[in-house]
C-alpha cells in the first residue's frame, strides 16, 4: 500500500524541503569551532577536501583544506553551503509508519525494524525471493555500497538489488571496461594540465565538476588548445578555442568524421595499433565513409568545425579526453563513449604523462559505489555475479555456499517496470529519489503505488519516501566515518564530524540490525564501518579495483591512495595503462567500429524540438539536500526553460514567460530562459525538482542495450506558451516544487 | 616570502558563485557577501564577472565620504564604512569607479570587500580567492602569476582623464597596453557600440 497517506502539500508543510539559511543557532552566535575536521564534500566526484567546523556536536561552518591536493581549497557552491544540512528543521528524527489519511506517525526503532523484516520474509514467502528488491545510491561510502551488496545477496537474498549510479556512469563505465578492461579514469587529474589539446565531451564542467576547470584552464596558459562539445555554449565553452554546439545524440558524426580526417592526413599512430590494440581494421573500414560532410549532417553543425576540430586533436603531441553524461545519456551512450576512446587509441596518446582520458564522474562516490557490489550484475572488486570463479571467491569470504548467492538480477529501469507490472511487490531503497530523478516521472508514481511494501532509509523526506510504507531515519555523510572513490579512482577517507541526531541511526547500523532479524546477523557482525573497510580490502583482492593494500592509515598519511593496490607496499596507481599494458588478458585494447543510429524518440511534426536535460552548479542530484539550503536554493530558486530567441519566437515566447514543454509522456510548467547560447532546435531544463516542476515527466525511460543508461539527453517536445500555474503545487516554495 | 597579491582574471571566470556563497561564510560578515559577481547579459552570452574591492591606492570613496567615515589601514586596505560615522550618504556608492560600496538601510552603513582583512591580517588567504574553483579569484605572489598565466597584471586603470592605481591586480590579455574602461549602458543601446563577441550558437551553425 504504498501511496500518498494525505495530499503531497500537507507532506511538504511537515517535513520540507525548508531552506536552510543560517548555521545552527543563528550568524551572531556562531562563534569559534570546538575543532576542524578535515574530511570531503558529500556532493559530486569530484570528492573536494574541506574541513568542517564542529561546535557542541554541530557543523557550523567550513574551512577550505588547502593541502588536499586534489582541490587545494577550492569549492564549488555546494560545497561551501553544505554544511547547513545540518541545522535543518526538516531532519528526520524517528522511525515513521504511514497512516491513511493521517500522514506519517513516529514509531519505535524495533517495532520499525521488526515490521520491514516481516514484510520482506512474507513478500518473499509470497511471491518468491526476487519479488523484494533493493535499490540503493551513489552517493554511499564504499563501505555502505559493500553492505548494501551483500544485505541483498546474503540477508535478503534477492537478486534484485541495483543502484542510482545506473543513471550517471555505466554507458562510461562500460565502454571502458569493452575498450580497457578496466572502469575507471584512465589517468589522475594532474595528468591534465601537461596537455595540448583537451576534448571536452558532453561536459558543463563549470556547473558539474567546477574544480575541473581551474586544470583546463592551467592547460590552456601552458598553451593547450580546448575543444568542447556541446548542444549549449556552457561557460567552457565560451572562451575555449573551439566550440562545437553539436545535436543532441549527434556525438559519433563529430569522433568519426574526426577520425576520417586524421586517417586522411597521416596523424595516426599505426605502429602503437598494431602492437597494441586489436579491432583497428573495422574502424578504419567503418568510418571511411564517414567524411566530414557525412559528420556533419548527423551531429547539425558544419563540417568545418569537424575538419578544425581534427586539426586540433590529430598533430598534438599530448592530449586528454574528458566526457561525461552528454555523451553518455543515451540509448547508444556506450557507443558515443566507445566512438570517443577510438579517437583517443588511434593516436596511440594513452598511459603517459599528459596522455589519456577521463570520464568525469557525477555522484559522491560515483567510482567507488560502482565496484563494491551493489550492481544487479556485479560483486565486490567490480567482479562479474556470472563469472563461477568471481563467485566462488566472494562466496568463500562471505561464508555462504556459492549457490546461494543469486544471479545476475534487473537493472533500475527494467526493476520499476517490474514493480509497475506487478513482478516485484516488495522495495528497500537507500539513497535514491527516483521521483525526481527517473525519467517518465508518471510511470515511476505508478509504480510505486502498486507495492505492497515500501520501505525507505533517508535522513530527509524525500519525495519518493512520500510513498513508504515505513521510513527509517539515516545519516548524512559528517555522521560516520568511511571511504569513497574520487573521479581519478583516488581512495579518500571522510571522517565522521558529529553524531546523528538523537532518534537517526547510521545507515549501516540499520542494515545490519534488519539482516540480524532475517537471520544473517552472524554475517552482519560489524563493529564499526572500518570492520566493514577490512573485509571490502579482502573481497576487492585480486579483482580489478584492488583495495587490499590500502588503509585508512595509508589514505590519511598519503592523502589518498589510487587503485589498484594489491599490497601494503603497493604505492598504489594513479596513472593506468603505463607500458602501455591494457586491463584484458591479452594486454591490449579493444577498438570497436561505432555506427551512428537515432536517438529512441526524435522529433517530429508532432513534437518538434528536443529536450535536454542535465544540471545547474548550486544543485546535486534529485535535490534532497540543495534543495533545502538556503543559499543554494536562493542561487537557483526552480527550474527554468532555456530556449533560443528564435525559437521562443515562433512560439510567442518571451524573457521570464512560463513555457509548457510537453513530450508524450508528460509536461513541466516552468519559467522561458530566453538566450542565443543554446541551439535553435534544442530546450533545455534543469532536472533537480520535484512534482510538477520535474523535468523527468517528459524525458524517456528507453535504455541503452549494454549499459541500462536512460535516454536523458533526447526526447521529441513540443512548447507552448503557458499562464502561471496557480494550483496548490505551484503555490508552494520554489523548492518544494511550487514558483517564484 | 614573496608578498601575497589579490588577481582577477575575468576570461576565467564560470559564474558559478562560489565566491558569493563564501564571502557570506566570513566570520566577521554573518551572512552578507562583499563580493559582487555581475551576469553580463544572459540574453547572449554566459559571461560573468566577480569584482571586489579594487583597494585604491588613493580611494575615491574615502576622499567623496562627507563623515570620514572611510578608513584605509597601513597596508593600503579599504574598509567598510565606520558604523558610528556612516552618514549613509551614498556619496562612496556612486563615486566608485568600480561600482563596489552598498548602502544597506537595514543597518544604515555601506559595507564593502574588506580583502577579508580579517584572514589575511592573520597570513590566511581570503575566502572567494580560495574556494574559486576556476581561480579567476586567484591570492598569490606575483611571480607565481607571471610563472603560470599568458595574461598581464595590471592595476592601473584610467577613467576618462583620471588614472587609478590599486592594490588588486586584473589579469589581461598579453599584449594589452593600458586600461582606459568606458562606460556602457547595458539596455540603452550604447553596448551595440562596444566590442562584442557573437555568442549566438544559431550564428556558429550557419558558419561555412
Amino acid at each position: 500500500m504504498a501511496r500518498l497517506p494525505v495530499p503531497v502539500v500537507d507532506l511538504v508543510k511537515r517535513f520540507g524541503p525548508h531552506a536552510q539559511r543560517e548555521p545552527a543557532g543563528g550568524w551572531s552566535t556562531r562563534g569559534e569551532p570546538d575543532r576542524l575536521v578535515k574530511t570531503h564534500c558529500c556532493f559530486c566526484g569530484q570528492q573536494c577536501g574541506i574541513q568542517l567546523k564542529v561546535k557542541a556536536d554541530k557543523v557550523i561552518g567550513f574551512e577550505p583544506w588547502e593541502d588536499f591536493p586534489f582541490n587545494q581549497g577550492k569549492l564549488c557552491p555546494k560545497g561551501v553551503k553544505r554544511y547547513l544540512q545540518d541545522a535543518s528543521p526538516d531532519r528526520l528524527l524517528s522511525p515513521l509508519e504511514r497512516v491513511e489519511g493521517e500522514g506519517f506517525r513516529e514509531i519505535a526503532w524495533d517495532a520499525a525494524l521488526d515490521r520491514v523484516a516481516g514484510e520482506i520474509r512474507r513478500i518473499q514467502g509470497q511471491h518468491g525471493p526476487d519479488a523484494f528488491a533493493v535499490l540503493t545510491g551513489a552517493s554511499l561510502t564504499n563501505e555502505k555500497a559493500y553492505l548494501m551488496g551483500k544485505f541483498a545477496r546474503v540477508a535478503v537474498r534477492t537478486a534484485n538489488i541495483d543502484y542510482n549510479g545506473r543513471l550517471c556512469m555505466v554507458s562510461a563505465g562500460a565502454a571502458s571496461k569493452k575498450v580497457f578492461g578496466i572502469d575507471r579514469s584512465a589517468n589522475p587529474w594532474s595528468d591534465i594540465p601537461k596537455a595540448e589539446a583537451i576534448l571536452v565531451a558532453g561536459s558543463n564542467v563549470a556547473e558539474c565538476a567546477p574544480i575541473t576547470t581551474e586544470y583546463l584552464w592551467q592547460a590552456r596558459e601552458n598553451g593547450a588548445k580546448l575543444i568542447v562539445l556541446d548542444p549549449r555554449l556552457t561557460p567552457i565553452a565560451r572562451t575555449v578555442d573551439l566550440f562545437i554546439p553539436v545535436r543532441p545524440g549527434g556525438d559519433i558524426g563529430v569522433f568519426n568524421a574526426m577520425l576520417h580526417v586524421m586517417i586522411e592526413r597521416g596523424w595516426i599512430d599505426r605502429r602503437f595499433l598494431a602492437e597494441h590494440t586489436t579491432g583497428w581494421e573495422t574502424v578504419e573500414e567503418t568510418v571511411r565513409r564517414y567524411t566530414p560532410e557525412v559528420g556533419a549532417r548527423i551531429a547539425g553543425v558544419p563540417p568545418a568545425l569537424i575538419v578544425k576540430a581534427a586539426e586540433i586533436w590529430g598533430p598534438a603531441h599530448s592530449s586528454f579526453l574528458l566526457h561525461a553524461r552528454g555523451i553518455e545519456h543515451h540509448t547508444k551512450g556506450v557507443e558515443n563513449c566507445l566512438a570517443a576512446l577510438n579517437i583517443v587509441l588511434a593516436t596511440g596518446r594513452i598511459g603517459r604523462e599528459g596522455c589519456g582520458y577521463a570520464m568525469i564522474t557525477g555522484q559522491g562516490n560515483g567510482q567507488g559505489a560502482r565496484e563494491q557490489g551493489q550492481k544487479c550484475d556485479q560483486l565486490p572488486g567490480s567482479r562479474d555475479i556470472e563469472n563461477p570463479e568471481h563467485r566462488r571467491t566472494i562466496a568463500e569470504v562471505w561464508g555462504v555456499p556459492e549457490p546461494s548467492i543469486p544471479r545476475k538480477g534487473l537493472s533500475a529501469v527494467p526493476l520499476v517496470e517490474a514493480i509497475h507490472d506487478g513482478r516485484i511487490k516488495g522495495l528497500l531503497l537507500i539513497c535514491f529519489n527516483p521521483m525526481v530523478s527517473l525519467p517518465d516521472q508518471r510511470f515511476v508514481g505508478e509504480a510505486l503505488e502498486r507495492l505492497e511494501h515500501f520501505t525507505v532509509i533517508d535522513f530527509f523526506l524525500s519525495e519518493t519516501a512520500h510513498f513508504a510504507d515505513v521510513v527509517l531515519p539515516g545519516s548524512l555523510m559528517e555522521e560516520d566515518e568511511g571511504t569513497t572513490t574520487n573521479v581519478e579512482g583516488r581512495v579518500i577517507h571522510h571522517r565522521r564530524a558529529v553524531p546523528p541526531p538523537a532518534g537517526a541511526r547510521e545507515d549501516w547500523r540499520i542494515i545490519c540490525d534488519l539482516a540480524a532479524r532475517l537471520g544473517a546477523g552472524d554475517k552482519f557482525a560489524y563493529r564499526d564501518t572500518r570492520a566493514i573497510f577490512e573485509e571490502l580490502r579482502v573481497a576487492s583482492r585480486g579483482g580489478i579495483s584492488d583495495y587490499s593494500g590500502i588503509t585508512w592509515e595509508r589514505i590519511d598519511a598519503e592523502k589518498g591512495v589510487f587503485w589498484p593496490c594489491p599490497s601494503i607496499d603497493h604505492p598504489g596507481t594513479p596513472r593506468l595503462y603505463e607500458g602501455p599494458r591494457f586491463g584484458h588478458p591479452d594486454g591490449k585494447a579493444h577498438l570497436h567500429a561505432v555506427e551512428w543510429r537515432p536517438a529512441a524518440e526524435e522529433p517530429d511534426q508532432e513534437y518538434p524540438v528536443i529536450l535536454t536535460t542535465g544540471r545547474v552548479v548550486a544543485h546535486y542530484l534529485s535535490g534532497t539536500q540543495t534543495r533545502r539550503i538556503g543559499g543554494l536554493v536562493d542561487q537557483t530558486p526552480e527550474p527554468y526553460c532555456e530556449i533560443h530567441p528564435r525559437l521562443a519566437a515562433r512560439h510567442g515566447i518571451a524573457k521570464d514567460d512560463f513555457v509548457k514543454v510537453e513530450s508524450r509522456r508528460g509536461a513541466v510548467i516552468v519559467r522561458a530562459l530566453v538566450t542565443t547560447t543554446i541551439r535553435p532546435d534544442t530546450v533545455f531544463v534543469p532536472y533537480h525538482w520535484p512534482l510538477t516542476r520535474a523535468a523527468n515527466r517528459c524525458t524517456n525511460r528507453a535504455i541503452d542495450p549494454v549499459s541500462n543508461i536512460p535516454e536523458f539527453k533526447v526526447c521529441a517536445v513540443r512548447l507552448s506558451r503557458a499562464e502561471r500555474p496557480d494550483d496548490a503545487i505551484a503555490r508552494l516554495a520554489p523548492e518544494a516544487g511550487g514558483v517564484r | 616570502m614573496a608578498e601575497l597579491a589579490f588577481f582577477i582574471d575575468y576570461s576565467r571566470c564560470i559564474g558559478c558563485r562560489a565566491c558569493v556563497q563564501a564571502c557570506e561564510e566570513c566570520d566577521t560578515h554573518r551572512g552578507r557577501s562583499m563580493i559582487h559577481l555581475e551576469v553580463i547579459e544572459r540574453d547572449d552570452s554566459v559571461q560573468t564577472a566577480p569584482q571586489v574591492c579594487m583597494h585604491c591606492k588613493d580611494p575615491i570613496c574615502a576622499r567623496v565620504c562627507p563623515a570620514d567615515a572611510i578608513k584605509q589601514t597601513p597596508d593600503g586596505v579599504t574598509q567598510s564604512a565606520l558604523k558610528p560615522r556612516c552618514i549613509g550618504c551614498s556619496n562612496c556608492v556612486v563615486a566608485c569607479p568600480f561600482g563596489v560600496p552598498r548602502y544597506y538601510a537595514d543597518i544604515d552603513q555601506m559595507m564593502k570587500c574588506d580583502y577579508c582583512y580579517d584572514r589575511t591580517s592573520v597570513g590566511k588567504r581570503p575566502m572567494c580567492a580560495t574556494v574559486c574553483p576556476s581561480q579567476a579569484l586567484a591570492f598569490t605572489t606575483l611571480e607565481e602569476i607571471q610563472r603560470t598565466r599568458r595574461g598581464k597584471p595590471v592595476a592601473r586603470f584610467t577613467f576618462g582623464e583620471e588614472a587609478v592605481e590599486t592594490k588588486v591586480f586584473v589579469v589581461v590579455p598579453e599584449g594589452t597596453r593600458d586600461l582606459r574602461p568606458s562606460l556602457v549602458q547595458i539596455g540603452a543601446g550604447s553596448e551595440r557600440e562596444a566590442p562584442h563577441p557573437s555568442y549566438d550558437v544559431a550564428d556558429l551553425l550557419e558558419q561555412t
